[in-house]
């Protein structure tokens, strides 16, 4: 089984580019020339420079004592927390702006929903000098007004959708829109592995530079290049991609993906896309999404901004049509544990999105020499409110 | 034939209307077919309303979100339509996106088309070499046209591709937009609907998004065999009801 796009834009059964006309020159254009463009030397040198002295790359990789001996397995964390802006979104929006560039685009739109893609997005315009317009939906930008303050600081100018639900899935329809009516000058940074072909592999080549690293930095203390396991939180999916990439193929390491079970898989109010979800056609892309049974989408529930998508990337739907990776859903209650766990016993506050991939040392068993890699996906400052509210802090 | 083609064979110049099923109320659907048959108007599209329509503006997108609070579902509007032709004799088309009739299943849908009387199909984010490969002959089975999309963007080469493909007519998107009234149509447009005209396609064309009164559509099917009506007409129906119909279509006649 192969589990890398293949040169139709399709994982197994999911992914290609289900668009409007009015698109098809902008996909193609990508389509044709995203893998030569990022192949060529001076845009990889330029990238890897700026991933090294911009982003602060190579992320480490921690080998976590104290959880280590509590769950009796040997844990690691990959410290996108650490990257410039605070998550890993940012490797991709440097990928995709030094792209924009070699396109001759000069205008960005992006979508975000809690915002750090947004601000990702607005950090690279900024740094490159480049107009940008990030789309938030108009709920989103009351419950995360220090993101919605960054991307102002940056430069950028913050529209709301006001369609729909006015969440995510809005902010998506609200910039494809942007894209249709403004096809020659502007490029469209997606900021995860979902959307039309090529987007959900460009994203997770720029993403992949996650597991690239985690190979040499385990073949450096533990003398090999793979771990038994790697774990992350599943939205979309971008980081999850990143750290599974160079492990797609190599079946000697279990991939698990976890995903938001809100406020319980059967209770109305979650994200768990592979557990509630059927095929269909979202944002341009054949995936497993949640959606009526008349193919209306439905609105997802998740505490975490990050992970409150109705969708899935056609990768992740891939990895769990044909069982190559393990499907977890996690509810509120347990990722907010973990997120004061991981706190209290590492001196990490991750994000909300992240503490869901540490409850699976809660809901799973692991042997004791297993070597496992979580992906710690972003760090929790963009979650201070939701914290204090619900710890009283 | 086609009522589509019947309709062309005509030779004159087409108006055809847009709305979305299920509003402004869920059972308006064949009264507006009679009002707008009563008009005068040429074809019909009637909406499928879909919770997340990529290719629209937000007028659009708001009567599909109340069509869908009204209660609109791809039963209810084949229920709708089930003695439709026993009232309608105009070309009927369901535009409407793939995911819908997808969950409702291809043969199905397409089945049921052809039972009520539906004469083609415009499915936006259905790309035409998907159809080529998995629907056309389905399509072609129950007697279904295929209506596709260009756009000022769209290259010659790939025009001739759907013009191959597509049967009944092109739907000409005036500008690169999405859905929406606009007042009148610029130098760039009339360019794109003259290089149109001179590539000679086998397949009339019809000129959609930004048509919205009189001087529009007059200017639309100077370029075209006919124009589509769709977010003006919407705005209308809100303001002043199914019963004034046909005032709407006369403004726009004259």
């Amino acid at each position: 089984m192969q589990y890398n796009v293949d040169e139709k834009g399709y994982y197994g059964d999911f992914g290609g580019a289900f668009i409007p006309e009015m698109l098809y020159p902008n996909v193609e254009e990508l389509q044709k020339n995203y893998k030569t463009l990022t192949a060529d030397p001076a845009f990889q040198k330029e990238f890897q420079q700026l991933l090294r002295d911009y982003v602060g790359r190579p992320t480490p990789l921690y080998f976590a004592s104290r959880l280590s001996e509590k769950y009796q397995t040997k844990i690691y964390l990959k410290r996108e927390d650490l990257c410039h802006t605070g998550a890993h979104k940012v490797n991709n929006t440097i990928g995709q702006i030094l792209l924009a560039k070699k396109l001759g685009k000069n205008r960005i739109i992006a979508e975000t929903g809690a915002g750090q893609h947004g601000v990702a997005t607005a950090t690279v315009c900024a740094l490159m000098g480049i107009s940008c317009v990030v789309y938030m939906g108009e709920l989103d930008i009351q419950r995360q007004a220090p993101n919605v303050a960054r991307m102002k600081m940056l430069g950028a100018e913050v529209r709301p959708a006001q369609s729909g639900s006015k969440t995510l899935k809005d902010a998506t329809n609200e910039a494809i829109r942007d894209w249709i009516n403004n096809p020659v000058d502007t490029h469209y940074i997606i900021g995860s592995v979902v959307g039309p072909h090529p987007y959900p592999d460009m994203v997770a080549r720029f993403q992949s530079v996650i597991s690239a690293e985690t190979k040499s930095q385990l073949l450096a203390c533990e003398g090999r290049d793979y771990p038994d396991h790697v774990i992350a939180c599943v939205g979309g999916g971008s980081n999850a991609a990143g750290l599974y990439y160079h492990y797609l193929n190599d079946t000697r390491v279990n991939i698990i993906a976890v995903e938001a079970a809100g406020k319980g898989i059967d209770s109305g109010a979650s994200a768990a896309t592979s557990a509630l979800g059927r095929e269909g056609i979202i944002h341009g892309s054949k995936t497993l999404l949640m959606q009526t049974e008349d193919g209306q989408i439905t609105e997802p529930y998740s505490i975490s901004a990050g992970l409150d998508y109705p969708g899935v990337g056609p990768m992740h739907a891939h990895l769990y049509r044909s069982k190559r990776a393990e499907f977890i859903s996690i509810p509120d209650q347990e990722a907010m544990d973990w997120g004061l766990t991981l706190s209290q016993m590492e001196g990490i506050i991750p994000a909300i999105e992240t503490a869901h991939a540490f409850a699976v040392l809660d809901a799973r068993k692991f042997n004791p020499d297993d070597i496992i890699v979580f992906n710690c996906s972003g760090r929790g400052d963009k979650d201070l409110n939701t914290y204090i509210d619900y710890f009283k802090l | 034939m086609n009522r589509i083609d019947k309709a062309f064979a005509q030779g004159k110049k087409l108006l055809s209307i847009y709305f979305s099923a299920g509003h402004p109320q869920l059972d308006d659907t064949l009264p507006i077919l009679q009002q707008l048959q009563a008009s005068g108007v040429d074809m019909i599209e009637i909406g499928l309303p879909f919770s997340d329509p990529l290719a629209d503006g937000p007028t659009i997108q708001e009567s599909a979100t109340q069509a869908l609070r009204n209660g609109m579902t791809t039963h209810k509007l084949f229920e709708q339509l089930q003695e439709v032709r026993q009232h309608i004799e105009l070309p009927l088309i369901i535009m409407g996106y793939f995911n819908p009739m997808l969950q409702y299943g291809m043969e199905a849908f397409c089945e049921r088309c052809a039972e009520v009387g539906i004469d083609g199909l415009i499915i936006p984010d259905l790309p035409i070499d998907v159809f080529e490969k998995e629907y056309k002959a389905l399509f072609d089975k129950h007697g279904l046209y295929a209506i596709f999309l260009i756009t000022p963007q769209t290259s010659d080469e790939r025009i001739h591709y759907i013009d191959a493909l597509s049967q009944g007519f092109i739907y000409m998107v005036s500008s690169a937009s999405v859905t929406g009234a606009k007042n009148d149509f610029g130098a760039a447009q009339t360019d794109y609907f003259n290089r149109i005209a001179a590539l000679g396609l086998q397949t009339p064309q019809i000129v959609g998004f930004g048509i919205s009164n009189a001087a529009t559509y007059q200017a639309a099917t100077q370029h075209a065999q006919g124009a589509i009506i769709g977010s003006a007409f919407i705005k209308f129906l809100e303001e002043k009801g199914v019963a004034q119909i046909p005032e709407f279509i006369q403004q726009i006649k004259n």
